[in-house]
């Protein structure tokens, strides 16, 4: 494991795969990898695609891959799809749709199972987007699970996220904009043959006049995909959704955005980190000394709730008042 | 507080479509408490071999019931060990005859299961012989 | 169907039986809780008259040759003809399958079926990289004309029906079978035979797949069309429900699915060509599993033909009888077979295939015994033929028509079959027909989970294959078996590298283009595509237009 870090920088297929697993399995030194490549990251575009299932969003993707390659660029995807809440197992399926690019050096698709992670990622998602941005990758596409309209996770990654739509979902559309409108930087109503499609457009265009918007600001562009069934149309359609994609981040190179982006990325990141250092050496200690069982008790009987066990686990760990507790979302 | 996982991909190398066995098995390793990558019909031995290799499975299992087995498991297992990623254990099924058992054994599969195989005795196999590795 | 009095005496008598029933499994407990079908519909123990009282005799049951065909579609039944023995034959070159389709109609079968290898099926050439190690193993490999004027050498072409299992190319072949009759100087319409030609069952199950759906749909209307005006006597499409139940589906919806399926095509017959039902619908035919749950399968086949009679009356208006009967071939079923003590498998057939002969089957495939191991060998195939001459011709069951008609519980279960497939039908309709279907993955979730459930059950021993999961023997008795030399693939190559370099490479691509021509403006393909076979071009020049115009349909793996 020693020399992980190195060879995903020099662009190792087996062992950045391999540092995504051991990050996915939480095994002791994977962090010491991500330390090691953390300087180097930061090159990469990162895209997020987030909506419905069945919206198609593997099937674009998979058309995005091709687009990226043809102007030379090199591309990483992660696939999120979730694990069984009750065995842990996951059909990881969505590649089947990318397996057109499996003998491409220039495409790495990496599979991730959400492991009963909430908001459309897995945990690893974000230390796997600095595996691939490490080796190289010019474009990380990242694919959200795709279950509701909790997926706002990925805007915390992403430095543009599309949300895919299809026409015909009925009250669903109310759902989702409650959710995950606000994070679209781009608009795709895919399979935009099908009935519905133009008051789908009426809507999201609706939404997106609702709010002000500074002049010279970046007004998500909504593009129409045609189904996969015209080939051709369909193409031409994605060739014109990955220009959207590159104009964004132009946008937001140009406007001084990006670094503003990277902060939120970051400041998600830190905030992660930081609870998972602290709740894990904590709980850690906890489960050993079996302090963990005596508060269930406490609890149990009466002699206390879980607010006042919690407050003197912090007093005691964190050695101080309320005030010097890491701030929680 | 390392989480390990078995990691397996289910792959269907070369142009036939029967993927009934495949498909169950599929379900029925995630319903085992395994991450499954299935790869979809109609696979070269390359994109089985990448594939494998850009997930980072621990096992590997090929299935193949047109009878072209023959060339297309070995292949997989020579490209695997081309790329130094021969520590995945392979695995094949479908329709393969007796005596082609031992040729693919010398290629490098560490099992064959054929037609009537019961899903927990492959379960097991892989509970017993495929570890997360690291 | 009943008179009240009748009724009321067995609602009596029931009554009676069943506080004995009760008594008696109280002491005699039943021997397992649920007895199902193998597609794990509940059964009954008994069925009485009150199970089929609703039915109206000349409405739901009739006679032979009589809406709704219940009873079958021949007036004589099988006393003017017996089904065709039809036997599914093909591996390696294509002189090695001539040599077993003549050993086979020596020996009394009476019309041939073509298996074609995989790249054959796929609309590959031997020597593609994606064809590698699969040349001649499941079938015959056939490249160009020259392969194919091999295959029927010495056959009587005007004399023979042929079937060709064909799918995504399935215009290259038929029309490369049109232009060696046309070689031959036998006249187009003397052809009698079938091309599969179902695309629909293989987006839901088989998985032989080159275009879209949308496209699929209008290269087979393309056949469709062509045929009612030269062809006449050949079946453009086969509608399959063979591969939909090996695939792991249940015995309704194999019906349902197949049935939907045979109304896509009619509807995008009449709704892209312009043809009236009656011009075409006469020549569409079906094909079924006859799988191992004896009644079940007898039921399946029979709703089969009163459903598609009524489709074809009230859903399309048609009024020509012929387009009423619904003709299929039956072949048994190769998923009921064990490698485990792979004699029993002729027991399985023999079961399967009475079964497909009591539900009126016009054609029948016998499979033999080691399918399941390896490419069929002579002795297997000759003991799956005699079997269907033991049914035909020893046991009487040929003797008289539908014989089962009337059994409280074979009409219930056919009332039955035939009500659930309605379900579906119209469940899929709302979707917005069987392509909408597919794309949702409707009936390829639907299979998958009826597959994964009969797995389990049998993992659980609550179903029952004998020496899988029961009777276990440790004994084996080994089995000769056929393979096919992989050399063959290299021969293959050599055949088609002759080939190009012997053709007008000029005159080839003229003809590519004037298919990419026909394509892109709509036309049909055929006429174009038996010039080109006659002028050499392969079976994947041609596919690969398709595939270019058309785009490429990829497995999208549901699961």
């Amino acid at each position: 494991m020693v020399e992980l870090g190195k060879k995903v920088m020099a662009g190792d297929v087996r062992s950045a795969s391999r540092l995504i697993r051991n990050i996915e399995d939480n095994l002791p030194g994977a962090k010491q990898e991500i330390r090691k490549i953390f300087p180097y990251t930061g090159k990469a575009h990162v895209v997020g695609l987030t909506g419905p299932p069945g919206a198609g969003k593997s099937t674009l993707t998979d058309e995005l891959i091709r687009c990226f390659r043809r102007k030379g660029k090199t591309v990483g995807v992660l696939a999120v799809d979730p694990s069984s809440p009750f065995t842990g197992g996951a059909i990881l399926g969505d590649r089947i749709r990318m397996q057109r690019h499996a003998e491409d050096p220039g495409v790495f698709v990496r599979s991730l199972a959400t492991r009963g992670t909430m908001g459309g990622l897995s945990k690893a998602a974000g230390d796997a987007i600095h595996v691939m941005d490490a080796m190289g990758k010019d474009i990380v596409m990242v694919e959200t699970v795709g279950i509701g309209q909790q997926e706002v996770e990925i805007i915390h990654h992403a430095h543009t996220v599309l949300v895919v739509l299809v026409p015909g979902m009925g009250d669903e559309i109310q759902a989702i904009k409650a959710g995950v409108m606000e994070i679209g930087d781009i608009f795709v109503i895919n399979k935009a043959h099908r009935e519905g499609a133009g008051k789908l457009f009426k809507e999201i265009t609706a939404m997106l006049d609702m709010g002000p918007r500074e002049p010279g600001a970046w007004r998500p562009p909504i593009v129409m995909v045609e189904s996969v069934a015209e080939p051709h149309e369909f193409e031409r359609c994605v060739d014109e959704l990955s220009d959207k994609i590159e104009a964004h981040y132009q946008y937001l190179v140009n406007t001084n955005q990006l670094g503003d982006r990277q902060r939120r990325r970051s400041l998600a990141e830190i905030n992660a980190a930081v609870r998972d250092a602290i709740l894990e050496t904590v709980l850690r200690r906890l489960v050993a000394d079996g302090e963990l069982d005596r508060m269930v008790e406490k609890a149990l009987n009466k002699e206390s709730d879980p607010y006042t066990l919690a407050e003197q686990v912090a007093e005691r760990y964190l050695g101080g008042s309320k005030a010097s507790m890491p701030v929680a979302e | 507080m390392s989480e390990r996982k078995i990691r397996v991909m289910v792959a269907k190398p070369g142009l036939d479509g029967h993927d009934r066995g495949a498909r169950v098995l599929a379900r029925c390793f995630r319903d085992a408490g395994f991450e499954v990558i299935y790869t979809g019909c109609h696979q070269t031995p390359e994109q089985c071999a990448s594939a494998a290799i850009q997930e980072d499975v621990d096992m590997l299992g090929l299935s193949c019931l047109s009878g072209a087995h023959r060339y297309l498991f070995p292949q997989v297992a020579k490209l695997l060990k081309e790329q130094g990623a021969d520590d995945i254990v392979l695995v094949g099924g479908g329709i393969i005859p007796d005596q082609d058992f031992q040729p693919l054994y010398d290629a490098g599969f560490k099992a064959i299961f054929t037609p009537g195989t019961p899903l927990d005795t492959i379960v097991d196999w892989i509970k017993t012989n495929v570890k997360p590795r690291s | 169907m009943f008179t009240k009095e009748l009724l009321d005496q067995s609602s009596l008598l029931r009554q009676k039986w069943e506080d004995e029933v009760r008594r008696t499994i109280e002491k005699n407990p039943d021997l397992k809780p649920r007895w199902t079908t193998v597609s794990d519909l509940e059964i009954k123990r008994l069925y009485t008259p009150e199970d089929i009282k609703d039915m109206d005799f000349a409405r739901d049951i009739g006679y032979p040759g009589q809406f709704p065909f219940l009873r079958g579609n021949q007036v004589t039944g099988y006393r003017g003809k017996y089904w065709t023995f039809r036997m599914f034959s093909g591996m390696g070159t294509a002189a090695q399958t001539n040599e077993r389709w003549h050993l086979l109609l020596k020996g009394g079968q009476t019309g041939l079926s073509t298996a074609f290898d995989f790249p054959t099926l796929m609309g590959y050439d031997t020597d593609s990289p994606k064809a590698r190690g699969e040349c001649g193993k499941c079938g015959v490999a056939i490249d160009t004309i020259e392969d194919f004027l091999t295959l029927v050498e010495g056959i009587p072409m005007d004399k023979i029906s042929t079937s060709m299992t064909i799918n995504p190319p399935a215009t290259v072949l038929w029309a490369m079978y049109l232009a060696t009759a046309q070689i031959k100087g036998i006249p187009l319409e003397k052809l009698a035979g079938t091309i599969q030609n179902d695309m629909l069952k293989e987006f839901i199950a088989q998985k032989t797949l080159m275009c879209p759906p949308e496209p699929s749909v209008k290269l087979i209307s393309d056949t469709v069309e062509f045929g009612t005006k030269y062809v006449p006597k050949w079946n453009t499409i086969s509608i399959s429900g063979y591969h939909i139940r090996e695939a792991g589906s249940t015995a309704v919806q194999e019906l349902a699915f197949t049935l939907r399926d045979g109304m896509e095509y009619v509807e995008d017959v009449i709704r892209r060509k312009g043809l009236h039902v009656d011009e075409f619908a006469p020549r569409l035919s079906f094909f079924f599993n006859a799988h191992i749950d004896f009644f079940e399968e007898i039921a399946k086949l029979r709703a089969a033909r009163r459903i598609w009679a009524k489709a074809m009356r009230d859903r399309y208006g048609s009024t020509n009888e012929r387009s009423w009967w619904m003709r299929f071939h039956t072949q048994t079923a190769g998923c009921s077979l064990t490698a485990q003590q792979p004699y029993n498998n002729v027991v399985r057939t023999a079961v399967e295939a009475l079964a497909a002969v009591l539900g009126g089957t016009q054609s029948l495939h016998t499979n033999s015994l080691d399918e399941v191991l390896c490419l069929p060998s002579d002795h297997a195939v000759e003991i799956a033929l005699r079997t269907q001459q033991i049914l035909a011709e020893e046991t009487g069951v040929a003797n008289t028509i539908d014989p089962l008609a009337g059994s409280y519980f074979v009409e219930a279960l056919t009332n039955e079959m035939e009500e659930k497939a309605w379900e579906y039908i119209h469940k899929i309709d709302e979707m917005g027909g069987m392509i909408a279907a597919i794309e949702k993955g409707f009936p390829q979730m639907e299979i998958a989970d009826a597959a994964y459930t009969f797995q389990k059950q049998i993992d659980a021993g609550e179903k029952v294959m004998v020496g899988v999961n029961k009777y276990i023997s440790e004994k084996e008795y080994p089995i000769p078996f056929l393979e096919i030399d992989d050399s063959v693939e290299l021969e293959q190559i050599e055949r088609l590298n002759a080939v190009r370099r012997k053709r007008d490479s000029r005159k080839v691509r003229e003809c590519l283009d004037d298919i990419r021509n026909a394509c892109k403006k709509g036309e049909n393909v055929m006429p174009y595509c038996i010039e080109a076979v006659k002028n050499y071009c392969t079976v994947q020049e041609i596919c690969d237009v398709y595939r270019e115009v058309y785009g490429e349909y990829r497995d999208p793996g549901l699961y």
